[in-house]
């Protein structure tokens, strides 16, 4: 499926800004994701498995929290860098 | 020549001087946008270096560069605690604050210290890191550095790792929130080191620990030898006595002895440099009377000596950071500290005259002094 990719990650998609991956699950997906793009998983979830706090994913516009979220091959994954800076 | 790496809230920095140290060429930025706690030069290789990082939106991270900082790779594995077992409550690394090079009989070793406060060791020169369980799972972590809730507004921070050079299994640590504590079998057991320290934020008794280092130093020539700048004071300790000693209090009243960084002269174990910040009232944490100053002392604290020949004699409102302040090892010491208002600034005698060497950096963090070409 696509998968949309923020700014912020895009050092490790070599600056693509929409990439393929695969999975059943949101854990799937990112599991999937950091074995295409080596470190990106750990920049996005910590190792309690929580979705980093300003960083949120979108699966078709509805943010998703749980990583055993299910996924489709039609669904749209958008990752966005939420407000954090200055 | 010198080289300084510095590390800032928007990325990395160097500076590179001159064979006299009179002229600098600023390098960088690195990760640009990057918080950049650490940068450090392995001083057993002179190429490797490791960079503690994290951004706004992402997780906290180590990068290395085996060529100098030509190029860069992240560790494969960056610290991170255990997962925990289901219905606990875990920990999570907020972000890389201290790397230390391991002992030289040891290549490829590092530590490092998180946010919050745990400990780390890499053996394959910074690409995997495990964390050192005698520490992050120790039963009595959890009552030596308090809950998440005290910590500071930054996080309580684990640094000042010190490897004693005559033996790779004795180590010590200080903590933000958790005092000092030592190891003498490589990280497997732990016990406190604070008597001595005031902790005047702790009500009853004097504690055993709970104390706030500010940054503290093993003096490489004489082991014994460990100096302290803390929330409380200036301290020293001369192994193997078990109580600090506050020679901040021969510091003149009028500045006090609060301060964050603590720097060693490279060969002189009776030589060492503080930057006094204000610790009166909301604790403002800025150079005294807005007059900028590093005090040293010669005789291992018994005098202290202001040095401010060059810095600003009014209206400057420094505040250094505990590893925005270190030496380098020529003759005559050069001493270098960085401002959260972005200025680096130089001394290539020892402290006698300052000249600023960099300005409108973003906030400084760390500064670190290594010698090229050695």
């Amino acid at each position: 499926m696509k998968v949309v990719v923020p700014s912020q990650l895009r050092d490790y998609t070599r600056g693509a800004s929409l990439v393929e991956a695969r999975g059943a699950s949101l854990a799937a997906l990112l599991a999937d994701l950091d074995l295409r793009y080596p470190g990106i998983r750990f920049r996005m979830v910590d190792e309690q498995e929580s979705i980093r706090r300003h960083l949120k994913i979108f699966v078709n516009r509805e943010q998703v929290q749980r990583l055993d979220a299910p996924l489709t091959e039609r669904d749209e994954i958008v990752i966005v860098g939420a407000l954090s800076g200055g | 020549m010198t080289m300084l790496f510095i590390g800032t809230r928007k990325g990395a920095f160097t500076l590179e001087s001159d064979p006299r140290r009179r002229q600098w060429r600023i390098g960088g930025p690195h990760f640009l946008g990057h918080i950049v706690n650490h940068v450090v030069l392995d001083p057993r290789d002179r190429r490797t270096l490791l960079c503690a990082a994290r951004a706004g939106h992402l997780g906290p991270t180590v990068f290395r560069s085996t060529d100098f900082g030509r190029k860069w790779r992240e560790a494969s594995r960056p610290p991170a605690f255990p997962k925990a077992a289901e219905g606990e409550k875990g920990l999570s690394v907020d972000h890389v604050f201290w790397l230390e090079p391991g002992h030289a009989s040891e290549p490829g070793v590092w530590y490092a210290g998180t946010s919050p406060q745990g400990l780390f060791r890499s053996d394959d020169g910074g690409d995997t890191w495990q964390g050192v369980a005698g520490f992050n799972a120790h039963p009595m972590r959890r009552q030596w550095v308090g809950g998440e809730q005290e910590a500071p507004p930054d996080g309580a921070t684990l640094h000042s790792i010190n490897v004693d050079p005559r033996d790779s299994r004795h180590l010590y640590i200080g903590m933000s929130m958790g005092g000092v504590f030592e190891s003498t079998d490589g990280g497997r057991d732990w016990q406190p080191l604070n008597s001595g320290c005031a902790a005047d934020f702790i009500p009853g008794p004097a504690p055993e620990y709970g104390h706030d280092v500010h940054c503290m130093r093993l003096h490489p020539l004489q082991p014994d030898r460990l100096y302290q700048q803390n929330h409380c004071g200036i301290y020293r300790i001369d192994r193997p006595h078990d109580t600090w000693r506050r020679i901040g209090r021969a510091m003149p009243k009028s500045i006090g002895d609060v301060g964050f960084p603590m720097v060693l002269h490279p060969r002189d174990a009776d030589a060492a440099w503080v930057f006094p910040m204000d610790g009166g009232s909301v604790w403002p944490r800025v150079s005294p009377g807005g007059k900028p100053a590093v005090y040293v002392t010669r005789d291992a604290g018994k005098r202290w000596r202001r040095q401010d020949r060059g810095l600003p004699e009014r209206q400057a409102w420094f505040t250094v950071k505990r590893q925005a302040m270190c030496a380098d090892s020529l003759d005559p010491v050069g001493v270098y500290f960085g401002t959260t208002s972005g200025e680096l600034w130089g001394s290539a005698n020892e402290g006698a005259r300052w000249s600023c060497l960099a300005r409108h950096l973003p906030q400084i963090y760390s500064v670190e002094a290594a010698q090229r070409g050695k």
